[in-house]
């Protein structure tokens, strides 16, 4: 990887500037200068743009988001909705809360873009609720686009219009799930729907809706301003451009970091994060925050694309890296994990609702010293079987961890159980 | 705060408000959650009552406005304390033990999570992922998120709270 190459930053460029929030600052390095070039493109040519760009969503599930706005249905007169998923809550990630706080303006311009591409004339950010600041940085710069007519009725000229409405959360994980964000939008408990229909056919208040992540909207003005093979070119096959890493846990510099897609996990942890604290020894480490499967220290030579991860058997997600020492008990931490999906799922359906309560009880059992025989098996086979039956990505999401905290620590759960009845 | 929660009334300008909120939905329940919060910072906390007078302004059942108002944790069916304090439990904080945070607050407030000092002062909570884990271990003070919390500097916020 060339020294450029590395060094290119997308996300984080203005992140260093006083009052990097601001429109004035925003401007000075560059920024609206995509929209105009958008405005004047033909929709379908912003889709196919965001297509070779190879961006893949940001938010967890890591789907080509041009080829997501492309089915937006053709000549449909329905209005169509844009949805910033700004509901951030994946254990161990924090990226969208850097750049609503340092960069708001690169969601604006971004979400008036995307707007253009769909045919939408009305967004949403949907912010959870506990993030005040970001909330209020981010109605700032919203305030200051109207302003400057880069938002609402004929934006710089072009005879296009778009409003945006930023909406706040009220304490829910599952409100991160896109259908269960779109019925907490709609004013209803967070309940995830089933798809088909998908969102963009029939999302917000039953119109066709784009949901996309704050990331991946902010790589939207970049990439119309340097072109889609710039981008491409930053990252790897499976996808272009860099992304953010939320590194936290046992490193000796936790925080957010910027790199091509191409960085290995070990770079990420030994020389981005200055390796593991105290110079102890790395035990384990999550790549793609909770409800990604457990890596041991043989598993970390791998590329942070969607692919890295995958080979695995985890998952990128949200790029949210939670890195253990060797003073960890895992079985304690798969307790940790397993009482947020028992606080979390939204109980709609039984598979989840009830294995979710159920293995939480079991893991504590264990911890506590109460551990059966049976637990691990049982824990097993329960998250085995419901993985696949439930009608969002929430329990599949929980299996992650069930399954590979046990498989690739399993001597040490059974330890706690032996001592158990000794 | 003046507003009662047992006899919930928003003033003129406040219906305004929820007016105002209501039409930049294309269905005004949309406006539900905005109006729950204006709600709750009104009259304190989501009592009965307020269910059921949201409820009338939306032309909702009071049971509609229940159900969503029992299934997020932010809003608050009992009267909460003058201020909430939120420490984080997830795996990230505990691994920088959030465990010592909580039984640090237990002992300074004397009150477990969940409940309230009976001074009325603070409202004392465990919670899931605010999303700050290189801060860890980290809480939130009423709007803020206060991290990297050792014993001393959980004292020194708690002692510097009006």
């Amino acid at each position: 990887m060339s020294e450029n190459k590395t060094a290119e930053k997308i996300f984080t460029r203005n992140f260093h500037l006083a009052d990097s929030h601001t429109l004035v600052r925003y401007r000075e390095h560059g920024g609206y200068a995509a929209l105009p070039k958008a405005l004047g493109m033909e929709p379908a040519a912003i889709t196919e743009e965001i297509k070779k760009a190879n961006l893949r969503g940001l938010g967890g599930a890591a789907f080509p988001t041009g080829v997501k706005w492309g089915f937006i249905p053709k000549g449909s007169t329905d209005p169509k909705y844009l949805v910033i998923n700004a509901d951030e809550g994946e254990p161990g990630t924090f990226k969208d809360r850097y750049l609503m706080e340092r960069d708001p303006h690169a969601m604006v311009e971004g979400m008036v873009i995307a707007a253009r591409a769909i045919g939408s004339h009305l967004g949403f950010v949907y912010i959870r609720g506990e993030y005040v600041k970001p909330w209020r940085i981010v109605d700032g710069a919203v305030t200051e686009a109207y302003g400057a007519g880069f938002l609402g009725k004929n934006i710089q000229g072009s005879g296009f219009d778009f409003d945006i409405v930023i909406h706040r959360g009220a304490g829910a994980y599952i409100c991160g799930e896109e259908t269960g964000l779109l019925s907490s939008l709609e004013g209803k408990k967070g309940w995830p729907k089933i798809k088909p229909p998908f969102p963009a056919v029939k999302g917000a208040f039953g119109h066709p809706t784009i949901v996309n992540n704050v990331e991946t909207i902010m790589a939207v003005p970049q990439i119309i301003n340097r072109g889609a093979e710039w981008f491409a070119g930053l990252g790897t096959k499976s996808q272009g451009g860099t992304r953010l890493y939320s590194v936290s846990g046992h490193v000796e510099r936790p925080g957010v970091v910027e790199a091509p897609v191409s960085v290995t996990l070990r770079e990420l942890i030994y020389e981005h994060c200055g390796g593991i604290r105290g110079g102890r020894t790395l035990k384990a480490v999550v790549p793609g925050g909770a409800s990604a499967a457990i890596l041991t220290p043989d598993e970390i030579d791998i590329q942070m694309d969607v692919e890295g991860p995958k080979s695995k058997g985890s998952m990128i997600g949200s790029a949210g890296i939670i890195v253990m020492d060797d003073t960890v008990s895992i079985p304690e931490a798969l307790m940790i994990v397993a009482r947020f999906y028992a606080h979390e799922s939204c109980g709609q359906c039984t598979p989840c609702r009830e294995s979710t309560g159920w293995i939480y009880k079991m893991s504590r059992r264990i911890v506590e010293g109460k551990g059966r025989k049976e637990d691990l098996d049982t824990i097993l086979d329960v998250a085995k079987r419901g993985a696949g039956t439930t009608i969002c990505a929430f329990y599949d999401g929980a299996v992650g961890p069930y399954i590979s905290y046990i498989e690739k620590f399993r001597a040490e759960f059974e330890d706690l159980i032996r001592n158990a009845h000794a | 705060m003046t507003a009662d929660a047992r006899r919930p009334e928003f003033t003129a300008e406040q219906l305004a408000e929820v007016r105002r909120l209501q039409g930049l939905y294309p269905d005004k329940r949309g406006a539900l959650l905005p109006v729950l919060h204006l709600a709750q910072d009104t009259f304190g906390y989501i009592s009965l009552e307020v269910e059921e007078y949201v409820a009338q302004l939306f032309e909702l059942y009071p049971a509609h406005v229940h159900e969503v108002v029992t299934f997020y944790t932010l809003f608050f069916q009992k009267p909460k304390g003058r201020h909430v304090v939120s420490v984080c439990h997830n795996l990230s904080c505990y691994l920088m033990n959030a465990k010592g945070i909580v039984q640090h607050l237990e002992e300074r407030l004397g009150v477990a999570p969940g409940e309230t000092t009976p001074d009325g002062r603070v409202t004392f909570l465990t919670v899931e992922c605010l999303c700050a884990c290189e801060q860890a271990p980290m809480m939130q003070v009423d709007d803020r998120y206060e991290g990297n919390l050792t014993p001393e500097k959980v004292d020194r916020i708690l002692d510097g709270l009006p």
